[in-house]
């Protein structure tokens, strides 16, 4: 673009394309604030993938068939997957994977807060995949029309296995609930723990989020929190049904005027507090974060060691 | 069941198949271990897959020796009701994680060992083995080259990788004279050709072995108090915490089904 652009203008034209519909890519100019946006964006989804390894991999060594050993251990390996896909898709935005690990361990980036709840029992990894891959999900279909091309295509394969994921966690749940007694009540006990932090995952109300207006506009938000909420308990609710488990939500009832499920209030100041870093394993999950990052640093620094001397060798040859 | 095609006795193959699947479960539960705790994420991605394939061939391996006993028990019958004494793992898959120069040396020991292994049985006259095999040769190769590519970074990388990959080596050598002790078992297995006799892999495993240290700036231990037991369900202490987790859910709910 010509130098002689003010960076007025250089935003308009931004927006003109935005408003046509056309993705930003790597190479384009883009005003610093959607840059910076998206980095946060896009490093904070990432984190989230490597942290929610944890409360899953909790399970890999004590799942009770082996079956389901295979199956967790394989979901689990996607988000470590799934992890480095984001984060080549930040690096197109100028930063390193490296400075992003830095950011999460000092706790100057966050990570999705659902992860900050304990894994208590082997339910727990049937109502993540259900509950919180399902509200994950609804929010990636959105995000696979997001403005800025490198992100909205790591979406589309994500959502692919994510969608495998959540119907794997139905499908153990529908298990223990149709189970023995205590299998049941283990599948409920999950359920009720996990259904409102679950609704949280959507971000705080329309009218209480700071972000949501210009992250429309620039359509990195093509759907605002509380519709995607909504379209999370529509969905979910039948489900519930079908696995004969009931959600913990004494108002929840289908709204024949709105065409949708209401659904009580939700605890706000829960939410604030474990995003303000006062959850249950916050601290847990940062510390096994940097512990890992710490204790492999004599490993990398080998590779890097030996891949030096191997470069080394073959200039010299 | 009836005695397999190579004459080779159902309870003998039941034997050796329980043997073969157990180091597979045993070592998968040490890889799975590590996950969240990798150096690097690409290397979560890669132990993960160690992980998954032996505990594929685990279970395979599993069935097999549940059909060859045939008192209906199945792979998870097998896995998760069975105590310490029944395992018949080698010693060296069930040694703790330590640091990952432990765990890759492990691996190269074990891996190479496998890749051997298998690479004879999927040629060999027992069809169900041969057949496990010969999908789990080219995941051993995998493994293997995955371990060789790290023992040979950490073993030339920096003063402290190498100084680590030397303790490795220290630690695990003396759990490699028992890959090639056979049970009854195995050398009626031998003998009818469903399995290599172990000393005819032990040549060739040693020179893997050595070419690889050699290359990795190491060289193999002088000395070695050797351990065995394994195949013998004498195992270290470190095999029944192993199973204690492994096992405790489906303990805890002994009707149930998952």
């Amino acid at each position: 673009m010509s130098p002689t652009y003010s960076e007025e203008s250089r935003e308009l034209a931004f927006q003109e394309a935005i408003d046509s519909d056309r993705t930003v890519e790597p190479r384009d100019w883009m005003p610093e604030r959607y840059r910076s946006t998206m980095i946060r964006q896009i490093a904070q989804h990432a984190h989230s993938e490597i942290i929610g390894m944890q409360p899953e991999g909790n399970w890999i060594t004590r799942a009770p068939s082996l079956r389901r050993k295979a199956i967790l251990l394989a979901k689990v390996q996607d988000e470590a997957g799934h992890g480095l896909y984001l984060y080549a898709a930040a690096e197109t935005l100028g930063v390193e994977r490296r400075e992003l690990t830095d950011l999460l361990i000092a706790g100057r980036q966050k990570y999705s807060s659902i992860f900050n709840y304990p894994t208590l029992t082997w339910a727990d990894v049937g109502a993540i995949g259900w509950l919180v891959d399902g509200a994950a999900i609804t929010n990636q279909l959105a995000l696979t029309k997001t403005s800025y091309g490198p992100y909205a295509r790591a979406m589309v394969r994500i959502c692919r296995e994510e969608s495998f994921h959540q119907r794997q966690g139905f499908e153990l749940l529908a298990e223990l609930s149709r189970g023995t007694k205590a299998q049941h009540e283990m599948a409920q006990d999950a359920v009720n723990r996990w259904w409102w932090p679950s609704l949280m995952m959507f971000g705080p109300p329309d009218t209480e989020s700071p972000n949501t207006a210009q992250s429309m506009a620039w359509k990195i938000k093509r759907v605002s929190n509380d519709d995607l909420r909504q379209r999370f308990v529509d969905m979910t609710v039948p489900q519930a049904q079908a696995l004969r488990l009931e959600l913990p939500d004494p108002d929840l009832r289908w709204n024949e005027a709105r065409g949708h499920f209401d659904f009580g209030p939700i605890d706000w100041e829960e939410f604030r507090q474990v995003v303000g870093g006062h959850g249950p394993c916050n601290q847990q999950r940062i510390s096994v974060r940097r512990a890992a990052d710490e204790e492999g640093a004599w490993v990398r620094e080998a590779a890097r060691a030996w891949e030096g001397r191997q470069q080394s060798r073959t200039s010299a040859a | 069941m009836t005695a397999g095609v190579a004459g080779l006795s159902a309870l003998d193959l039941h034997e050796v198949a329980l043997a073969l699947g157990d180091d597979c479960l045993v070592l998968s539960h040490r890889l799975a271990e590590w996950t969240t705790h990798a150096p690097e994420l690409e290397e979560e991605v890669a132990l993960a897959n160690l992980a998954l394939d032996l505990l594929g061939q685990a279970r395979s391996l599993l069935s097999l020796a549940g059909e060859a006993e045939g008192r209906g028990r199945d792979e998870d019958q097998l896995a998760y009701w069975r105590d310490d004494r029944d395992f018949r793992n080698l010693l060296l898959v069930e040694q703790p994680n330590g640091d990952f120069a432990v765990t890759m040396t492990r691996q190269l020991l074990f891996s190479a060992y496998q890749e051997l292994l298998y690479d004879r049985i999927s040629s060999g006259t027992e069809p169900r083995l041969a057949a496990i095999a010969a999908k789990g040769v080219m995941e051993a190769r995998y493994h293997l080259e995955h371990a060789r590519l790290w023992v040979q970074r950490l073993g030339g990388g920096t003063e402290e990788s190498h100084s680590r990959m030397r303790r490795a080596l220290d630690l695990l050598w003396p759990y490699t004279k028992e890959l090639f002790e056979p049970t009854e078992a195995w050398g009626r297995a031998a003998d009818l050709g469903a399995l290599p006799p172990l000393a005819s892999i032990e040549g060739p495993w040693r020179k893997t072995i050595q070419s690889q240290l050699e290359s990795s700036h190491l060289e193999i231990p002088e000395f070695s108090a050797w351990q065995s037991g394994g195949r013998r369900g004498s195992h270290s202490e470190h095999l029944g915490h192993l199973l204690a987790e492994m096992q405790h859910l489906h303990r805890s709910h002994p009707n149930a089904t998952w």
